[in-house]
């Protein structure tokens, strides 16, 4: 492929890259290129972690990548150009044809559709620069809308009407809205405190609310001490798997590699989750202090926050609060005074779901497509570049502050002995106040549901979704389940990332699973053929039965189960969970057909 | 070091550390079914036809990758095992043309019990496969069952690409890449159900990085990348396998010394291979053992004629004039 960037192009991925050193790497030709070879395997090997960024940052500018734009990235970072094609097309927001310079991509999941999602899409149906999308992390105030505009930055929307989506599409500006929490202001808030309190963007307003007191003290400790804290505290992550922190973050600690990275996963994109988008647009710098704490406990000198490119509000915040803490001296060569060297790099997302799973997310960073890696090795042995690594959640790393300056113990004693801690739930759908909600572990179903104001619609649930697309529906016997890890667990259902959503029983479940169906055949990475064909043929049987054919039980379980036991990551493991729950529920047995 | 102890189905064998299960199958003579591994490729264990149950592991795991542990118990057989390889090859065989697999595959197929029709007729070849983003997809109604069927790619003489018959096993990457001939002129494009093999924008092979070893052929299982001399037989109805003979030489080109498997049939080559366990080829090729055979069949007369009487008409002065 010969085809050449134009200069608009060029001057994106210069303006990213920096200008090109030699005409091996597509600058101006020198006498001395003719004579001395650059590039080679290592180089190609380091650069190839700046694909991503370099591909967006020619989407941002031009709205999508050309060939020509493709082959100078290439020639750039000595990337094969079917290889980073394969890259650039794995991610849904980055376009490989040419399309209008706005793009809105409404969100038609699991909770906003019904509430004005799937009606704007409908009104706006056939125009080339509106799509439909997977959960955008807003379902607290649905219906959102993500939009990409060349030139300018990307930006979320809460819309009410199709004409406030036609109007940004046109040229308007959308409106951000910042984010609140239903409980600011209570004096039992350890998580959410500052959110909706303090100001997101200032250094001076974190520390004067108590922000970087567990650094001075984490340092203080020293490494080994906060291990122990951690382990005290028995904290288990709060992504979805809840593996205990202190054992990743000691068999790191404990390697006998020293270079070793730390990763904040900031992906959240499992429908209905959106706690961890709230803790980064309310209170930045408690997460940039809690990767730092980590780093330093861990022997990290670099950490990456790996963030969904739907949130960049958030991301632009975080790029906020690193800048000033860099200039605070509390990121960098010596972090607060403790001989340490611990920085942050931002990587954003492309639209990739898979991309929260651990490995798929190194990959990603990495420079290769985003499919999971096989386990063993876990990312504490070989993660990300094969270093030892360890990876937590957003909402997982923020409790370190509170086990730092509360002590491990005194962490463990809130909530139940197996789930120590507070816990964060995303209430949405038929409740009176959707948001983010802070509990200690132990709380019953029926209590959260209580707290964000009960069931409103029909005031009668049909169905709550409990962890997402990934877990699954349950009925109301449910209501007295203790939202516990172990209390989950004796019920077979899961907590997943807290997700809380409620539907009233006039609720079309039969429409409901099958976007839950087509999410993870969308979603699916299509490397192992369990979860590539076994997500389309879970589609396929569901749009039968939901088009009147009786239930095919027996085929399946058989698709369910080969998911189950032979994929190769929690995708395929949990994409027939929620629509069994559905069928068990018989919640498709009034609105079939 | 000391070799590793495990339990096969219950019988004990001794492998040396680093081997896989699938190893230690080897050794104890069972062998288990593969698609994306081949001994002279790094393990993508994506196929997961070769998943082998392991007390203390959640899921199953793919013997072709995963590493032996001391006192490891490995079922090979158990109702598990048996329902997810019977599931892949089903879940294969509704959504790719696998007429040209291996007898072995169509062995373990049969055995498990394979009925890849029970998902419903298969639905027509389309055009767009290529096109398809990541993230959006064409909802059916379920009548039929979506597969990869598509025209076949035929943009040189050499060799032509069939994706109907592609299962994604990763081979043809990894033979054009890392693994045998560092070109990476193919690499996996697409996301999900709309995966597939490709050069940078789906440009023909000949403006692409392609340096047609055909090394992406000889790894591949499913008959998906083919000479073209095959294919356009098999379209006449005249390729016969059975008539078929297969001569090993050594390549005339260079000093290296590859081995080749001339596949002969009515007199005339109609593909060549090399074999996988030779130690200077490892299966694999460059673009004129592989595909630079047509001077022999040029010959005409001289292909047939002793090498004395060759050469003594060589040394007349004015063979040119005698033809």
């Amino acid at each position: 492929m010969s085809a050449l960037p134009t200069a608009a192009e060029r001057a994106a991925v210069d303006g990213h890259l920096g200008l090109p050193q030699s005409a091996w790497e597509g600058g101006e030709e020198r006498p001395e290129d003719a004579v001395l070879a650059e590039g080679g395997f290592r180089a190609s090997q380091d650069r190839r972690q700046h694909i991503l960024p370099t591909l967006h940052a020619v989407n941002d500018a031009i709205g999508w990548v050309s060939a020509g734009a493709l082959n100078y990235i290439c020639q750039r970072l000595l990337v094969p150009p079917a290889e980073a094609y394969g890259v650039a097309g794995f991610y849904a927001l980055l376009s490989l044809e040419e399309r209008p310079a706005r793009v809105a991509h409404i969100c038609d999941d699991v909770a906003c559709r019904n509430q004005g999602g799937n009606k704007i899409l409908s009104d706006l149906e056939g125009r080339s620069d509106v799509h439909p999308s997977p959960c955008l992390g807003q379902c607290d105030q649905a219906p959102a809308v993500f939009y990409q505009r060349a030139g300018e930055a990307d930006c979320v929307a809460v819309v009410t009407d199709t004409d406030q989506v036609i109007k940004v599409l046109e040229g308007g500006k959308p409106e951000e809205v910042p984010a609140t929490v239903p409980q600011a202001g209570d004096p039992a808030l350890r998580l959410l405190k500052r959110i909706g309190r303090v100001d997101p963007t200032s250094l001076e307003d974190y520390r004067r609310a108590g922000g970087y007191r567990a650094l001075t003290k984490a340092i203080d400790l020293g490494a080994d001490q906060v291990l122990s804290e951690i382990k005290a505290s028995n904290l288990r992550g709060r992504g979805g798997a809840a593996f205990p922190m202190g054992i990743k973050w000691e068999a790191v600690a404990r390697s006998s590699v020293t270079l070793r990275y730390l990763i904040c996963n900031a992906d959240e994109s499992e429908p209905g989750t959106f706690k961890d988008r709230v803790i980064m647009e309310g209170d930045p710098f408690a997460l940039i202090e809690s990767m730092t704490i980590a780093g330093l406990a861990i022997g990290a000198e670099l950490g990456y926050l790996y963030i969904r490119a739907e949130y960049p509000f958030a991301q632009s915040l975080l790029e906020n609060a690193i800048e000033q803490t860099r200039e605070s001296g509390l990121l960098g060569d010596d972090v607060d005074g403790s001989g340490k060297s611990f920085d942050i790099e931002i990587r954003r997302g492309g639209g990739a779901y898979i991309c929260g799973e651990e490995t798929a997310l190194m990959n990603s960073i990495e420079g290769h497509r985003g499919e999971p890696r096989n386990k063993p090795p876990f990312p504490t042995q070989a993660g990300l570049f094969g270093r030892p690594t360890v990876i937590n959640n957003v909402e997982t790393l923020i409790n370190v502050p509170e086990i730092v300056l509360e002590g491990g113990d005194a962490f463990a004693a809130i909530g139940t002995t197996q789930s120590t801690g507070p816990k964060l739930f995303c209430l949405s759908g038929a409740v009176a106040t959707p948001g983010v909600y802070e509990v200690e572990f132990g709380i019953t179903l029926d209590e959260l549901v209580d707290l964000a104001g009960g069931v409103t619609g029909s005031g009668s649930i049909g169905a709550i979704m409990l962890g997402g697309a990934a877990g699954l529906f349950v009925g109301e016997d449910y209501l007295d389940m203790p939202l516990t890890f172990e209390g989950a667990q004796d019920r077979k259902a899961t907590l997943g990332s807290g997700v809380v959503m409620v539907f009233d029983d006039r609720t079309d479940f039969a429409d409901l699973s099958q976007r839950i169906a087509r999410f993870f055949r969308d979603e699916s990475c299509g490397q192992c053929v369990p979860c590539r064909v076994g997500t389309v043929r879970q589609e396929e049987l569901l749009a039968r039965h939901c088009g009147g054919l009786p239930w095919e039980d027996e085929l399946f379980e058989d698709i369910a189960q080969v998911m189950i036991d032979a994929s190769i990551c929690g995708l395929g493991h949990t994409a027939s969970t929620a629509i069994r729950s559905v069928i068990d529920l018989g919640l498709l047995e009034g609105s079939r057909g | 070091m000391a070799d590793i102890t495990l339990a096969v189905d219950g019988t004990e064998v001794s492998v040396p550390v680093g081997a896989t299960i699938l190893d230690a199958c080897r050794v104890l003579g069972k062998d288990q079914p593969t698609l994306c591994y081949l001994d002279n490729l790094t393990p993508v264990n994506v196929c997961r036809v070769c998943v082998v149950e392991v007390p203390g592991n959640r899921t199953l795991v793919p013997s072709c990758s995963r590493p032996v542990e001391e006192g490891m118990e490995v079922n090979t057989d158990s109702e598990r095992v048996r329902h997810s390889r019977k599931m892949v090859y089903e879940f294969l065989a509704s959504s790719v043309d696998l007429s040209l697999v291996d007898e072995e595959t169509v062995d373990w197929m049969v055995r498990y019990g394979c009925d890849p029709d029970r998902y419903g007729p298969q639905a027509d070849p389309v055009e767009d496969r290529d096109q398809r983003v990541a993230g959006h997809h064409h909802l059916g109604d379920g009548s039929t069952a979506e597969t990869v069927h598509q025209p076949v790619k035929v943009d040189n003489e050499l060799y032509i690409r069939d994706y109907s018959r592609c299962i994604l096993c990763y081979k043809c990457v990894e033979a054009c890449g890392e693994d045998a001939q560092n070109t990476f002129a193919i690499a996996v494009a697409g996301r999900g159900f709309d995966a597939r093999i490709s050069t940078e924008f789906d440009t023909g092979l000949t403006d692409s990085a392609c340096v047609f070893c055909g090394n992406c052929i000889g790894v591949c299982p499913t008959g998906a990348l083919m000479f073209r001399s095959e294919h356009e037989l098999r379209l006449a109805g005249m390729w016969d396998e059975d008539d078929q003979t297969v001569t090993r030489t050594i390549c005339s080109y260079c000093g290296v010394g590859c081995n080749l498997d001339l596949h002969v049939q009515d007199n005339r080559i109609v593909k060549v291979t090399s074999p996988m366990d030779h130690s200077v080829t490892s299966g694999h090729l460059c673009i004129k053992g592989r595909f630079g055979y047509e001077y022999v069949q040029e010959l005409g007369d001289l292909a047939v004629t002793p090498i004395d009487q060759v050469l003594r008409r060589a040394r007349v002065p004015d063979r040119d004039s005698s033809g």
